[in-house]
This record gives C-alpha cells, sequence and structure tokens, in this order.
C-alpha cells in the first residue's frame, strides 16, 4: 500500500512536529508513508471564506500531488473533511471534468490520522505511553464532517500511563473555525474562553485534539489565562513510547529542539 | 409600537456590543441550554428519528419541486371551501391586503397569533401607520411588543428576558393599551401568565379581525395549520369573524398525510415536547362556525428568488422549529438581535441572503457569523445542510464583489488580496517553500525577542499589529518554527538521517 502523508499547510509552516509524530508512529507501525514534496494546502481557508476562483489551482495542485497512492492520511479532520466534502464544489466550478474526475478519484482515499489507524491498519494499541492528565477535545469537522466517532478515544485509552478525563460539553466548538477566528473575533474569543473554562475544570495537563488549528486557538487563550494546560495533537500524544526522549516526559517538546 | 431591524449595523459589530451585556448573556445561556437539553432528550426517544427526519425532508423537497402546481391546488381547495385567496409578491403587497381588509370591515385593531411570516413583512408596523392596532397575543411577543423591542428568536421571541425584567414590563406598560397588570404582580411565572392571560382575553373578545400565519398549507385539502402551546392561537383563529392568514408559499405541502412526518418532527425539535397542546386546522369557512370570512395571502416576498438558488433551495423547507438556534454556540453568546432580522441563528443566516440577495453590507456579514461547527446541520429535522448553504453564501458575496474597480463599502478588499496571494503560494509547492523560509526567519527573530514562554517551551509571537491583532488581542500566537516540516524532511530525509 502506497501511503501519503498529507501534512497540511498550518503543520507544515507551524507544528512540523506534529508531522514529525506521524511519520515515526507509522514507520513503527510498519507503514513506510511519503511526503509528496508537490504537496500545499487543501485549500479550505479559500473555501470556507467564498473564493471558490481561488481554490481551484489549489485543489488541482492537491489532486496532482497525490494521484497514484493508495491512501493519504492527514492528521487534520478539518483538512481530511475539506479534501472528501469540498474539493467536489471546487471541482464543478472549475468546469473542468478532468478536475472533477481526478477529485472523484482522490478524495475518498484521503484519511484523517485516527480513521486511518483504526479502520485501514485495524489498530487502536499503537504501543504508546503517556503518564500525564489528558482531556480529549473532538473537533467540529472531525465530529461532524467526518464522523470519527470515538476512534480518537480509543485509541487514546489503549496509551500506557495515560489518566483520560472526560471533558464537559465536549461537543461545543471552541470557536476557531478557521477565518470566522479573526473576521469575528470577539465570538471566537468567547467561544473559546468558555471551551479555556471547561478545559481547566477537568484539572487536566494536556488538552489533545485531532486538529492543531483549533489547539492553536483554544492553546491561544489557555496560555494567555497562564492556565498552565498545554496543547498537544493526538499524534504526539500517540507516537511517545517509554523511550523517546522529551515527548513523554511531557512540557520538553518545542519549536527549539524543532531540528533535533 | 415595535423596534425595528432597519439600519442593524453588520453582525461583527453587532454581536460585539451584544456579547458585553451581561444579562444577555446569562440568559441566553440559560434558556439555550434548557431547551437543547430538553429537545435532545424526547428526540432520543424515538428510534426512527432518522428515517423521519428523511421523510420530513422528502415532503418539503417534493412540495418545492413542484410548488407552481402545489399553490394552484392550495388555491383551488381553498376558494372552494370559501377562503379568499390573494397572492403577494412582496411585503409592501402583503401588508396592503390585510390593511384593506380590516379597513373595509371598519377594524381598528386585530388579534395577532404568533407568525414569523407576518413579523418579516413588518405587518404591525405597516398597520400602525393607517390606524389599526395589531396586538400580539403570545405570551413572548407581547412581551416584546409591550417592551418595544424585537424578536431575538423564533420560537421564543423574548429569550433574552428573564422574569424580572417580564415584570418591569408587564408593571410599567400593559395599563397604556389596555387592562394593567395587577398591583401584586411577582416574577413567578405563573402569576406573569395570568396577568398576560387577563389583559388578552379583552382583546381576543373584543376584535373582530384575526390575523395568523400558517405552519403549514396542504394543497390536496386547503388546509391550513397552526401548531401551538398556549391556546391563543385558537382563540385568534375562532372568536373574530373575519381570519386573514398570511402564508409564506414555501409552506405548502402537497397532502394531508405528509403531514405525519412533519406534526411529529416539529414539537419535538421546536419546544422539545412530545406533542404541542394546540393544532388547529382549518379549511375554508365553516358556516355558523369561527370566521365567516376567510382571507389566505400567500406571500412571495424573496421565496422564489432562493428557490432558483441550487444550493440554496434547502432552506425553504425549514419549518421554523429554532432547533438550530438553540444549539448554535455563535447564537448562544451573542442572541438574536445581532443578525438583524426577525431570522436569527444559523437559519438566518442563510435564509436572509437567499430571500434578500447579498448587496447590503449588513445582509453580506451574515453568511460568515458562524464557525461552520455543523451543530445545526445535526439537529435540523428537515435536513437542511446549513453549513455548505452558508459556504455557498460566502461564495456568492465575494462573487458579488469580482467585478469591482476600486473597493466598495463592505467588499474587504484586503482579504480578497491576502485570498489571492495564499492561492497563488499555494498553488506551487516551491513558492510555499519560500513562504515558510520567511516565516522560520520571522519566527527566529520573533522567538528571540518573545517575553512568552508557551505551556510547552515555545515562544509565543507576542502581539501583532494590523489584521493579526485579532487574533493576539485575546489569544497567545507560537512563534514561527525556525524549520519547517518540508525543510525538516528534506534535511534528514524524512527522519531517516
Amino acid at each position: 500500500m502506497k501511503v501519503a502523508l498529507q501534512i497540511t499547510c498550518v503543520n507544515d509552516a507551524m507544528f512540523p512536529d506534529t508531522g514529525k509524530a506521524v511519520v515515526r508512529l507509522l514507520r513503527r507501525l510498519g507503514v513506510d508513508v511519503e511526503f509528496p514534496r508537490a504537496q500545499t494546502c487543501c485549500g479550505q481557508p479559500m473555501v470556507n471564506t467564498g473564493y471558490l476562483d481561488e481554490a481551484v489551482p489549489v485543489v488541482r495542485t492537491f489532486v496532482d500531488a497525490f494521484a497514484g497512492y493508495d491512501a493519504i492520511v492527514t492528521p487534520s479532520g478539518s483538512c481530511a473533511g475539506s479534501a472528501r466534502h469540498q474539493h467536489s464544489i471546487v471541482a464543478e466550478r472549475s468546469g473542468d471534468p478532468a478536475l472533477v474526475a481526478a477529485v472523484a478519484q482522490i478524495a475518498p482515499r484521503t484519511y484523517e490520522l485516527s480513521e486511518f489507524l483504526v479502520d485501514v491498519l485495524g489498530v487502536t494499541d499503537v504501543g504508546a505511553y503517556f503518564p500525564h492528565r489528558v482531556t480529549y477535545h473532538p473537533t467540529c469537522h472531525s465530529l461532524r464532517m467526518l464522523g470519527v466517532g470515538d476512534r480518537p478515544l480509543r485509541l487514546l485509552e489503549q496509551v500506557r500511563g495515560i489518566e483520560l478525563v472526560d471533558l464537559p460539553h465536549d461537543t461545543e466548538c471552541c470557536g476557531f473555525g478557521g477565518t470566522f477566528a479573526v473576521k469575528n473575533a470577539d465570538t471566537s474569543i468567547a467561544m473559546g474562553a468558555d471551551k479555556a473554562r471547561h478545559v481547566r475544570d477537568t484539572g487536566a495537563e494536556v488538552l489533545v485534539a485531532g486538529d492543531n488549528s483549533c489547539l492553536m486557538h483554544i492553546g491561544g487563550v489557555l496560555s494567555r489565562q497562564r492556565a498552565g494546560v498545554r496543547v498537544m495533537h493526538l499524534a504526539e500524544v500517540l507516537v511517545a513510547t517509554e523511550d523517546s526522549e522529551g515527548d513523554s516526559s511531557g512540557p520538553a517538546v518545542g519549536a527549539r529542539k524543532a531540528g533535533a | 409600537m415595535s423596534g425595528t431591524f432597519v439600519g442593524m449595523p453588520a453582525f461583527p459589530t453587532a454581536a460585539r456590543a451584544a456579547l458585553g451585556d451581561t444579562q444577555l448573556r446569562r440568559n441566553l445561556a440559560h434558556a439555550t441550554h434548557t431547551i437543547r437539553d430538553k429537545r435532545a432528550r424526547v428526540v432520543a426517544e424515538v428510534e426512527d428519528w432518522e428515517e423521519l427526519r428523511l421523510a420530513g425532508a422528502g415532503v418539503k423537497e417534493a412540495a418545492l419541486r413542484d410548488l407552481a402546481t402545489h399553490l394552484e391546488t392550495l388555491e383551488a381547495a381553498l376558494t372552494r371551501a370559501g377562503a379568499t385567496v390573494h397572492w403577494a409578491r412582496d411585503a409592501e403587497e402583503a401588508c396592503a391586503i390585510v390593511a384593506a381588509i380590516a379597513k373595509r370591515h371598519g377594524a381598528d385593531e386585530v388579534v395577532k397569533v404568533k407568525s414569523m411570516a407576518t413579523q418579516e413583512i413588518g405587518l404591525n408596523e405597516a398597520l400602525e401607520a393607517v390606524g389599526i392596532a395589531a396586538w400580539e397575543t403570545d405570551l413572548a411577543e407581547l412581551i416584546v411588543q409591550l417592551g418595544e423591542d424585537l424578536p431575538s428568536h423564533i420560537l421564543v421571541p423574548a429569550i433574552h428576558r428573564n422574569r424580572a425584567e417580564v415584570r418591569e414590563i408587564f408593571r410599567r406598560r400593559m395599563g397604556a393599551v389596555g387592562r394593567p397588570a395587577p398591583d401584586d404582580l411577582t416574577d413567578e411565572p405563573a402569576v406573569l401568565a395570568g396577568a398576560a392571560r387577563e389583559h388578552l382575553r379583552e382583546k381576543f373578545l373584543r376584535a373582530k379581525v384575526g390575523v395568523s400565519g400558517a405552519n403549514f398549507a396542504v394543497a390536496d385539502t386547503g388546509t391550513l395549520v397552526v401548531v401551538e402551546s398556549e391556546g391563543n392561537g385558537r382563540m385568534c383563529l375562532t372568536l373574530p369573524e373575519v381570519l386573514v392568514s398570511v402564508v409564506g408559499i414555501e409552506k405548502v405541502v402537497a397532502t394531508w398525510s405528509d403531514l405525519d412526518p412533519m406534526l411529529r418532527l416539529l414539537p419535538r425539535s421546536s419546544t422539545g415536547e412530545r406533542m404541542n397542546p394546540y393544532t388547529s386546522t382549518w379549511s375554508g369557512v365553516t358556516p355558523g362556525d369561527g370566521p365567516q370570512e376567510v382571507h389566505v395571502v400567500l406571500l412571495d416576498n424573496g421565496r422564489t428568488r432562493a428557490l432558483a438558488d441550487d444550493v440554496g433551495r434547502q432552506a425553504l423547507r425549514c419549518i421554523r422549529c429554532s432547533a438550530c438556534l438553540n444549539v448554535c454556540p455563535v447564537y448562544e453568546r451573542v442572541g438574536g438581535h445581532a443578525y438583524g432580522s426577525v431570522y436569527p441563528g444559523p437559519i438566518g443566516a442563510i435564509l436572509n441572503p437567499l430571500l434578500r440577495g447579498v448587496s447590503d453590507e449588513q445582509t453580506a456579514s451574515l453568511p460568515y457569523a458562524s464557525s461552520l461547527c455543523g451543530a445545526c446541520f445535526e439537529v435540523c429535522p428537515v435536513r437542511i445542510d446549513i453549513p455548505s448553504v452558508l459556504v455557498d453564501q460566502r461564495a456568492a458575496v465575494v462573487d458579488a464583489h469580482r467585478g469591482d474597480r476600486i473597493p466598495r463599502r463592505g467588499s474587504h478588499w484586503q482579504e480578497a488580496v491576502a485570498m489571492r496571494a495564499a492561492a497563488w503560494t499555494f498553488s506551487d509547492a516551491r513558492r510555499l517553500g519560500w513562504a515558510e523560509r520567511a516565516s522560520g526567519l520571522a519566527g527566529r527573530v520573533l522567538g528571540r525577542f518573545s517575553r512568552t514562554t508557551l505551556p510547552g517551551g515555545r515562544a509565543a509571537a507576542g502581539r501583532l499589529p494590523g489584521p493579526g491583532a485579532a487574533w493576539t488581542g485575546a489569544r497567545d500566537l507560537p512563534a514561527p518554527p525556525p524549520e519547517s516540516f518540508r525543510e525538516w524532511w528534506d534535511r534528514t530525509d524524512g527522519g531517516r538521517s
């Protein structure tokens, strides 16, 4: 099986550690994941802001980059949702039948990380060790657009040493919403403040989710509050083992060791 | 005697003001969570809820696909049953028809059943302008009307008020328009309802003309249906000599049996009840029983415009249950007034632009008043994919400005420039690589001068100027990492070296 990593533009530029975690995790599970260098972005920022014409060349780049792969894995529910549910809209808009056909081929092969692990690889125990108190926020697009259900939680439940606590009102949106976070910043922050309050109420050290964009927002609010809660992508928890330095001991992963 | 939504600012401005109203925030959070939980409980009781949703969507979709035929069938059936059918292209025509009927009977007042269509066309204001008082008889609408306020919810228009505020409104305003509130009025719900009952009773018994909308209009039998909780509707529909119903053309369903899924979906979705207390149905005039003159005004007012929209058409399936409002995280925090329309919340964010177009700044701001979380679609009893329509309406807003030579008001030209730059960057991985190297460089600089460390040890970017301030005003932002994933992959051969 030829498997490609779709890193997503946000992770590529802002959260490379998540990408590294996905690569290490999949290799550990016997998948030699490739990184097609021609990839850029799924086009969601343009589509969800109404710029459909602008999204056409981006979607074209996407299908060109991932043609020929059996599975495309992405550590983002939102970007997987964009590929599966919105690329066809953009392709229709382009009026190009070749793009419509390419999207129809590639969209169903795009998997969010937890879907790929549970449905394609058939694993829930990925051999992880993470001795911390953790709460999980199901991001809206993974929950309601993709329907990943309890897959991330099933993966987390198998992690050794973890203390998993329920997040109150977990299915409520955190308020990120892409450009909504700046176009309607006041409302976005009001939603983020409530989400942060629920996270604090759990007493967790770490908030985990499957989308770094949502985590950037909730984590940004928590950090501004000096709440003492860090945010981590699901992949970074699942990659941690008893042997990995730094990763399992908590707050040592960061930009400064990105080059390591 | 009520306010108007005309001249409301665009959503982000209105929302900012609403977010600062602490009483509003508290009232809304309490009320939306109460109804939300109630709905979830009674929906969970229904084993085949998903099938019921499909059936409901199917009934409305079938009616919309052949709308002209069903409307003509409805008109013929109503006429046979002794009703008079009027057709109104817009609000002005509809209001003029109602006013003319009331005038003909020498009425200087009408009693009203709660109705979204008459709110939409501004009927009360239009009647007031020709010297006719329109009395709202639904308890919440009465609160809004007495308070010279605006409705902020489709089902519970006074949701933004708590019972202490309601008591104040009754105490101060009832006396000026009829029977005053008793001196010993408390804020107990039963006492408040009792005062409203006394106040309304004399209006029910006096009014010669009743005005209503309709939840459904059954084409084959010529039957109008009103679903309600309080019984005020039943009074208005039966006591006056003349009844005028203003009905949006999308309310039509083909057959009597089509009501079956609709009447099961609506109360559970709307009030969170298994069954609503009152369902009134009438087909024209019944000699010696109820109003002896029955009029039906079939209203377009933008509905054919929405019908012509391939993606947006599904919004006309809406049965005004307001389940989407109650689960919406945006509505829960800003309330209904910020949407500047009698149709607030997620459904309002698509219905208003579909009915009116997106040429004014306020309406054009509505499709963006959502984080696209999808909770609305999940609860919609007729399966309106609101997030998809929101995205499509955003495209309509952007497309409306594509030909602009010079930036027009509300065009967001800076955003358009940014999106085009992003599209150019994302169209070629080499360009993205250049952008990431620049961001890595910025990250090194920002990281060095950063005075904030995020939990986990990463440096924060500090407060950004310009549009970035909308982010960093209340949220820390990690400084970009010195090395992108792409650069790491190249340098380490994907972590193998």
